[in-house]
Order: C-alpha cells, then structure tokens, then sequence
C-alpha cells in the first residue's frame, strides 16, 4: 500500500502542482496545499481505500486547503471579505474538468529572466516531483545551495511577475532550448533508475512534439528518450545493470523503437542537426548488431563541438574505445574535469583495466564507487572492481 | 504589474556624447528618435525625466556624520544609469519586449527590468 501511494504521488505531483499554480498564481502556496493533501491522502487512502479518481481528489483536497488559508490570513490581516468560493466536493470531482497545466508550469519555469540552473532545478522540483537533494546530486551540488536556489527562483518568478502560460507563437523558439535541456535532465534522472521520471520527461516531449510540430530539436530530444528509453528493460537484470552488447534483445521494446525511429526521421528531413537530433541519431546507431563506433565516434565529435560539452567528449572517448584505440581514448579522459562525475572515473576504470593496468583501475573504481548514488549501479561497479581481483 | 525600466546607455552614444553621436548616419539617429518617442507614447508607459550625462554626477556618502561627495556616478561612468522610464504591463513577458526596443539595448547598452513595490 504504502509503494502503492508513493507510485500515486509520483505519478501525480507534477499535474496537480500544475493544476495549482495556475489557479493560485503563487508556487509556495501551490506546494504547501499539494504537500498537505498528499499527506492527508497518506493517511486516509489506507484507513478508507483510495478514491475512484486519486488526481481529482488530490486537486480538490489540495484547492480547499489552499482556499481556506487563503482565507485565514485574509480574515487575520483585515478580516477582508472572504473569497467566494464553492464548499469542499472532494469525493464527486470530475477529473475531465482539471486541465493538464504541465505545460505552462514548464514553460514558467524555464523562463529566461530565471538563470539557466534554477530553470532546470524548478522543472525537476514542481514537474519531476524530485526532492531537493536528489536535484542536489543530479547537479553535482551541494543540498543547501539547490535549495537556496529554489527559493530564489521561486520568489523572482512572483516578484518579477513571470507569467504562468505557454508563451506565444514569436518567444516560442527562444523559450525552447531551455526547456528541452530540462525535459532532457528529468529523462536522465529517470534513465538511472527512477523509470517513472523517464516516463514524464517522455509524455512532456510527447507533448511539446505536438505543440511544436516543426521543431526538428523537439523531435529529436523526443527520439532520443523514446529510444534509450525502449532499452530500459534489458538494461537491468535482476536489479543489475547490464552493458550493451550483453543485452537480451527481445527486451527492447520494439513499438517505442519505431515511434522513435519516427520522430528521427521527421527531425532529419527538416535539415540541420542540432544537438538531440545528433543524440538521438546516436542512439539509434547503438541499436544496429554491428555498431559502426568510427561514426558514432564522429558524431560525437560533432556534438562536442556544437554543445563543449565534457560528458561529451567523455562517450566520444568510450567510442574510440570501442573502435579499437584505447589509449587514445584515456588520453581524452585524463584532460576531462569532471572530477565528481562517477561515470568519468568508471570509463577511466574500465580502459584501465583494458590496458592491464590493474592497480590504477582499481583505485579508478573505487573513485567512481565513492561518487555513485544508484544502487544498480554501485553493485554494477562492484562487480566490475571484484573481476580485477580473479 | 509595474516595471522600472532602467536605461544604461553603455557605450551606446547619445546626443550627450557629440563625437560617438556625430558618427552615426542621418538614418540611425532619426531610428533613435523614433523609437524613444514610439516607447514614450506606447499604452502603459510613463516616461521618465531626462539626466544628464554621467560625468555631470555628484556621488555623495556620509561617514561618522561627514558628509563625502565625490565627483561622477556611484558605479562606473559606463555602467550608470542614462534614463528611466516607468511601464504598467499584464507580466514579464511584455516588459521584456519594451526593453528589448530601447534603442541603447541594441547599441552597446542595456536595460535593467526591475519590478516596482506596490502597497
């Protein structure tokens, strides 16, 4: 029951807190209400069992909660009249009359006037439902600094007057980037292993597909996710992370492959590839048997130069890895600082060990293990460091 | 909402600075008017009062009871305020857009939005 409720709330935080916003105008008020009627849900669904309609309930409950302390303070302050609005109807709300705000929630918070890393932060808080530290540790940054950066964004998007609405048709592609970039950031979150977020970042590219139908970057991020995503299952077994090549693959799913492939091919056929049509071209290379790793090196590089991105450049060196030159591939990973990136120090590890240069690897693993927070990934890395020993 | 526009000229010249002003074609100067008075004259808008150039400023601080004056602007010449202007407008958004038609945000300048306290 209680895996039950959090599936419930996790599902459900991002379009309630959105459904919120746009009727409060006001982010603070929005989280405590949403925060309040998931604790009431937490404590009446398993006593009662859970109403037919979880988001509905969830809305309301969260609405009649943000009404009356509205309410209250209005009372205190100058006993002002008091709002007009309808009683509690928690348990008959039609959940057909609640719009999906997710999109205009997006949108606020990727507004430019906000700085790029707390447009990101705020989307993982209010649509990824992400706690504070687990933004904390996608962003490599301490917990306290995440935090101070939320309540700064949130406060200038109520001072400074940022609109809750999707922008219109002349700002649309400038707004774009930003909100890709995070759409992109919750697909990875979700990638390491919280699937529900993969599954979110998949229907907001879902959605933006649609709204922004000539976006050949929309269609690419979504090809993208849509792509690795259909990977997932065969990516663990038995809770472990399974590499590539070892992957079962009657595990793909076939059906979300062609809905990326076709996204794919929408994004080509509109001409220049920017940086999540080159990922999404990538990723579908990697699902051919033989994998052509002189090219995907090469796109690589022309991500790398589109984006001087060092994550980057990190897989165009896995890449020259894989087409044979691995000490070439450790000369780009040794120049890389990321130093608290526990993927820089694993690939480091594993080419490492591919040299035969055992006691480096070793300390290069438990570099890497002393970074990892996924536990599929800690046991991954495990394995890898307890096979150098044999 | 109300937005102060804060117009920081930069190195955008004015008619304050002859010799950068002189440079500019007929046509550009003639924009630069036309765009003011387009600003000044858009729904919402109240113009502000004109200020003389940086270099006339008196900066003036207070210690232990004396007063200091100084000669020039408080932050750097190129960074000082040229102008302001006061917008009532729906959001952001539309302040943004106000700005980005000042002309000295086009020509070496910027324009700060800040948002007004309202009691």
């Amino acid at each position: 029951m209680v895996a039950a409720l959090e599936q419930v709330f996790r599902d459900e935080w991002g379009r309630v807190l959105a459904n919120l916003i746009g009727l409060l105008g006001d982010f603070d008020l929005a989280e405590e209400a949403a925060q309040e009627a998931f604790a009431v849900a937490a404590e009446r669904w398993p006593r009662d069992g859970t109403p037919e309609s979880p988001r509905a309930w969830l809305v309301t409950t969260a609405r009649n909660r943000a009404i009356d302390r509205i309410r209250r303070d209005r009372t205190l302050a100058a006993k002002a009249r008091l709002l007009d609005v309808p009683e509690s109807l928690e348990d008959h709300v039609d959940e057909t009359t609640i719009p999906d705000e997710r999109l205009e929630l997006v949108f606020t918070c990727c507004h430019p006037a906000l700085p790029l890393d707390a447009q990101v932060a705020l989307t993982l808080r209010t649509l990824g439902g992400l706690r504070t530290e687990e933004i904390a540790r996608a962003f490599l940054v301490p917990e306290g600094t995440m935090a101070k950066r939320l309540v700064r964004a949130k406060h200038k998007i109520e001072a400074a007057g940022i609109p809750f609405r999707v922008p219109p048709a002349h700002l649309l592609p400038d707004r774009l980037a930003a909100v890709l970039a995070v759409v992109y950031l919750i697909f990875n979150e979700g990638y390491g292993g919280r699937g529900d977020l993969a599954g979110e970042a998949i229907r907001l590219g879902r959605a933006l597909a649609e709204l922004m139908p000539d976006q050949p970057e929309v269609d690419g991020l979504l090809a993208l996710m849509l792509v690795n995503d259909a990977r997932r299952d065969a990516r663990f077994a038995d809770g472990e992370v399974v590499l590539l090549r070892q992957q079962d693959r009657s595990l793909w799913d076939l059906e979300q492959i062609a809905e990326g492939r076709a996204a794919l091919d929408r994004a080509l056929a509109v001409g220049r590839r920017g940086p999540y049509v080159l990922q999404a071209e990538i990723a579908a290379m990697h699902l051919d048997e033989a994998e052509d790793w002189p090219r995907i090196a090469a796109l690589y590089g022309e991500l790398a130069r589109l984006t001087g991105s060092s994550v980057v450049e990190l897989n165009r060196a896995a890449a020259i890895a894989e087409a044979g030159d691995v000490e070439a591939a450790l000369a780009i990973v040794e120049r890389l600082e990321l130093d608290r990136y526990h993927y820089l120090h694993a690939t480091r590890a594993e080419l490492l060990r591919r040299l035969d240069r055992m006691e480096d690897a070793r300390a290069a693993y438990d570099r890497a293990l002393g970074l990892v927070h996924s536990d599929p990934e800690r046991r991954f890395l495990e394995r890898r460091r307890a096979d150098l020993e044999g | 909402m109300k937005y102060m526009l804060l117009i920081h000229q930069g190195t955008a010249p004015t008619p304050r600075t002859p010799e950068e002003w002189e440079r500019l074609s007929e046509d550009e100067r003639q924009a630069v008017y036309a765009d003011y008075k387009a600003i000044s004259s858009t729904p919402g808008v109240t113009p502000g009062l004109e200020l003389e150039s940086p270099e006339t400023a008196t900066t003036v601080r207070v210690e232990d009871g004396r007063t200091l004056t100084t000669d020039g602007p408080f932050v750097a010449t190129k960074e000082a305020l040229g102008g302001w202007l006061v917008f009532e407008a729906d959001d952001l958004d539309a302040a943004i857009e106000l700005a980005a038609h000042v002309p000295a945000a086009r020509m070496g300048g910027a324009v700060e939005v800040r948002p007004i306290v309202e009691w």
